[in-house]
């Protein structure tokens, strides 16, 4: 297995663009926090080392930014601020900037989203069971055999002419 | 190193390489030693747990999220004993005749392919599922384009004891999905193939290949390699590369084969695809049921064509454009999505390739031609007619800035979603089709293989996978690939003494 991205020297400008891009996340409790830390940082341990540079290198342009924009450190901007800054990134001109924004942004939606507890929040509910879990049948008869037949759900639907 | 000497070496394991495999069982049980090597593990359908974090990186190289050069698009394909086949939601189309018929092959036939084509319907189980195995999220979609005047076709599938787990992508729980892990590769192997796991091939030599057979790591998914770990040096009669369209011009390239074949990794193309989704009033079911059942065809009038789909919440989050509250909004109303696919029909250009980096990884180098761009604008406002003739309240669409088209403003579609807006690293675009890279052709000035998939002036190495279309097939690759690959193993049956 690889080594865990260190998310530590960034920890407080990861934290900073998840709140902005899932502001639900300014109330994560330190189970929740240390579960997003530790589903980013398995994922950007299991990348190449130069993807692992250039989000490191990253990180470093968003704090260089915050002091130059708002004179603060990225950490302590706040959700609006800091999503103003990010929202001008992913719109600037320059490819490198957009992609980076896009990629901090991903990794936030990953650590938040990846958590069993999140995706039931928001109302996802795919199981194995399938149909039959949610009360629904067993699994349907095959059809094949009989060649491809006529497309009934799509008569059924269609509107009358 | 441990010398193995084998009379059929074939590279991957997924619609090609397991193709292949079942297809030379014959020379196997007549005493030919025939090998297959697959870079990933073994899975059973109680490893697949449906959690995104979980499997994406077990199933899938770089979890899922290969990037292009540039970074602006995410490329997904499998690693696992089945390849792809084991994580694709199963639909099975024969290719368009038309398409063929515009790849100008000599020696390929459209109406042979079609009818190995239907060979390959029988033995994987493909079928249209029953209406009522149909979910909400599917039959929007008709609604839709019925009120948009479009005309929506169910995709036929390929699954056996489908429960509708709606988990097709993160490898099926219940071992429905009838891909070459489930069919080909085990009838292959009970007839005297060996299939080898775990084994990444580093490097082709003269009728010889440097492999490398990896250990288990702790706590992974999977069974381990048949072999053990260890590096090989695997001496064939003849050797069928199928590693994908990322995987097959990369070894072929860290062999030294580009010298002699200036076309080898050129001709790369992938359906850019990104994802819409319409707001419902109402609940809808949509992560249950088979998520991929329907689908409308305008790649011929338009350039593009669009699928049902629906996707993990992650994954989901990733794929819509923007951040904070609006988009936050949009994933807690997850249970009312419903989603569209937008795929692009691109053609191969020359910038648009293959290549390998000072380690002789894979590169792969894709730009966004400004007709993909318009197609991927044109598709964009067909699905949102559809949601909106569905019944959508608001519709998220990337290629609009905004993204979010509230129903009040689906009289101003073409104003609000415009190719300007179409800004590459802001927007999420991945690929699934992989397509190119050694395309087959007349010889070595146009083209890597013949229609056989021989590789020009290499009389032992044959491809055999999507990496050998010259062009976008322009519509779920999958058969298209088994109908070829069947063609490649045809060619060796005979010329082995089948």
């Amino acid at each position: 297995m690889s080594t865990p991205f260190d998310l530590t020297p960034v920890r407080s400008t990861f934290r900073g663009v998840t709140v902005a891009a899932v502001p639900a996340a300014a109330d994560f409790d330190a189970d929740r926090w240390a579960r997003a830390e530790a589903i980013v940082a398995d994922a950007v341990g299991a990348r190449p080392a130069s993807v692992q540079r250039q989000l490191r290198a990253f990180f470093r342009v968003l704090g260089a930014l915050s002091w130059l924009r708002f004179g603060r450190p990225f950490g302590s901007l706040g959700p609006d601020r800091t999503l103003r800054l990010l929202r001008s990134l992913e719109r600037a001109p320059l490819l490198l900037l957009r992609r980076g924004t896009w990629g901090v942004r991903t990794l936030a939606f990953m650590g938040v989203y990846g958590q069993e507890g999140v995706r039931a929040e928001v109302g996802y509910r795919a199981m194995a069971d399938g149909w039959s879990g949610r009360g629904g049948g067993e699994p349907w008869p095959d059809r094949a055999g009989r060649g491809v037949p006529e497309d009934s759900i799509l008569t059924a639907l269609r509107p009358e002419p | 190193m441990t010398d193995v000497s084998v009379d059929v070496l074939v590279v991957g394991s997924g619609a090609g390489g397991g193709t292949v495999a079942q297809a030379l069982a014959p020379l196997a049980e007549r005493g030919q030693r025939i090998l297959v090597l697959e870079r990933g593990p073994r899975f059973a359908a109680s490893d697949f747990t449906g959690d995104e974090v979980e499997m994406a990186p077990a199933l899938y190289a770089d979890a899922g999220g290969f990037l292009t050069s540039d970074g602006t698009m995410t490329l997904a394909f499998g690693r696992a004993y089945g390849g792809s086949t084991v994580v694709y939601t199963g639909t099975s189309l024969p290719p368009p005749e038309r398409v063929i018929r515009g790849w100008s092959v000599p020696g390929l036939d459209a109406a042979d392919l079609r009818e190995r084509t239907r060979r390959y319907v029988d033995e994987n189980n493909v079928h249209l599922l029953p209406d009522e195995a149909i979910n909400e999220n599917n039959r929007l979609f008709v609604r839709g384009c019925a009120e948009a005047g479009y005309t929506a076709h169910q995709f036929p599938v390929n699954v056996r004891g489908c429960r509708g787990s709606s988990l097709c992508n993160l490898g099926c729980p219940n071992g429905a999905k009838q891909g070459t892990h489930a069919v080909q590769l085990p009838a292959a192997e009970a007839r005297g193939v060996e299939v080898v796991t775990r084994a990444r091939v580093e490097r082709l030599g003269d009728r010889t290949a440097e492999v490398v057979v990896e250990a288990r790591p702790e706590g992974a998914k999977g069974a381990p390699s048949e072999w053990a770990p260890g590096t090989y040096r695997v001496r064939a009669g003849t050797v069928v590369v199928a590693a994908g369209a990322v995987g097959t011009p990369a070894l072929l390239l860290r062999s030294g084969f580009g010298a002699a074949l200036p076309r080898l990794g050129h001709g790369f193309t992938c359906h850019p695809a990104f994802i819409l989704v319409g707001e419902h009033r109402d609940p809808i079911t949509n992560d249950v049921g088979h998520p991929k059942s329907l689908y409308l065809d305008r790649a011929e009038a338009e350039g593009f064509v669009l699928e049902t789909c629906m996707y993990f919440p992650f994954v989901t989050a990733k794929n819509l454009t923007g951040m904070g509250p609006d988009h936050e909004r949009l994933m807690r109303a997850f249970p009312r999505l419903q989603m569209i696919l937008v795929l692009a029909c691109d053609k191969a250009v020359p910038d648009n390739r293959v290549r390998i980096d000072g380690a002789g990884d894979p590169v792969v180098d894709y730009r966004f031609t400004p007709a993909v761009v318009e197609r991927m604008t044109a598709a964009t406002r067909a699905a949102a007619r559809i949601f909106f003739g569905a019944g959508a309240v608001r519709v998220h669409a990337p290629p609009a800035d905004p993204p979010l088209i509230e129903r009040h403003e689906a009289g101003a579609l073409e104003r609000r979603i415009d190719a300007r807006h179409f800004q590459s690293g802001r927007i999420s675009v991945s690929a699934a089709h992989l397509m190119g890279g050694a395309g087959m052709g007349r010889d070595a000035g146009d083209s890597v293989t013949d229609s056989r998939g021989r590789v020009h002036g290499v009389p032992w190495l044959r491809v055999a996978d999507a990496s050998l279309f010259p062009d976008s097939v322009e519509i779920n690759p999958y058969l298209t690939i088994m109908s070829l690959a069947d063609r490649v193993a045809e060619g060796i049956v005979d010329e082995r003494g089948g």
